[in-house]
């Protein structure tokens, strides 16, 4: 869990709600299928416990969090643990870039569901890219 | 007679995105609570204990809860205690596959047969405990049960 060239990707781990289940399959197809070898999930539940591996993942590599509501506790409890995050992202935020895409569903995403998780994990690729590049640059510099 | 509001059991899962088991926990809960107990349970995000206000703390004083953990680190079940107050019942998945003799389940994104088994067998073990609590904080009128005994 500590790889130190890993970007930690904190998703929402909420049940409630569709936008929770966006959160989570946009975090495992960054982590799984887009940048497998330079990200990592790190489950929010070890966050909340102050689970000492989870807390020096998200404390040594830059963390993204996706927020599924505007509580925000994927977040609010990386703030808490890791004192920075490095970017944040809401799933709200890329439904509005993307509103033809109505997802619906909490066990199973519906077809623009999947969709608009695929739209929220390009964008968080973006992120990784340029977090990975700025790393780069602070090694080849020093 | 006022009508009171309902007694109701907090399911709170651990959710856990790293392991399939942590899968397994998020299903069985949307399954009790959609399905097996829609009338009887209601659930909080495990991170509001933390990122929410008091409300969210306030919660196991309100209602007896059923922590649903995937692994031995029982996240669910020790959040919830130290950020709210004890759960009255708590199932650990791992513990389950165990017991059952079930087959370990595999895919965190999606699960396999083994986990949707799994799922149904976790589901159906918090829903025993759900009923078990509810039975237990009914109030007995006159001291006396009215469950049926056995060979009445």
């Amino acid at each position: 869990m500590t790889d130190p060239k890993r970007i930690a990707i904190v998703p929402c781990s909420g049940i409630g709600k569709t936008s929770g289940t966006v959160s989570r399959e946009a975090a495992y197809e960054v982590t799984e299928d887009l940048r497998p070898d330079r990200t990592r999930i790190i489950a929010l539940s070890l966050l909340v416990l102050g689970d000492e591996a989870a807390r020096a993942a998200v404390v040594d590599n830059p963390a993204i969090t996706i927020d599924g509501c505007k509580l925000a506790c994927a977040t609010k409890v990386c703030q808490v643990r890791a004192g920075r995050v490095a970017q944040v992202f809401d799933v709200m935020d890329t439904y509005r870039r993307n509103r033809q895409l109505k997802s619906q569903g909490i066990a199973e995403l519906n077809e623009d569901g999947k969709k608009l998780a695929h739209a929220l994990a390009e964008e968080i690729c973006e992120a990784v890219d340029r977090l990975t590049a700025a790393k780069k640059g602070k090694q080849d510099n020093a | 007679m006022p009508k009171l509001p309902k007694r109701k059991v907090g399911i709170i899962a651990c959710s856990g995105e790293e392991l399939p088991e942590g899968t397994v926990t998020r299903l069985a809960a949307l399954r009790v609570l959609e399905h097996l107990r829609p009338e009887e349970t209601v659930t909080i995000c495990l991170p509001l204990f933390l990122a929410g206000g008091e409300g969210e703390r306030a919660f196991t004083r309100f209602y007896p809860t059923v922590a649903i953990d995937g692994c031995e680190k029982r996240c669910a079940a020790r959040g919830t205690e130290m950020y709210s107050g004890k759960p009255a019942a708590s199932v650990v998945v791992s513990d389950l596959i165990a017991e059952c003799g079930l087959d370990w389940p595999e895919g965190k994104r999606q699960l396999n047969a083994a986990g949707q088994r799994t799922v149904e067998a976790t589901a159906a073990r918090v829903a025993e405990l759900v009923d078990e609590l509810l039975e237990k904080r009914r109030p007995r009128r006159f001291g006396t049960s009215t469950k049926k005994e056995p060979g009445r």
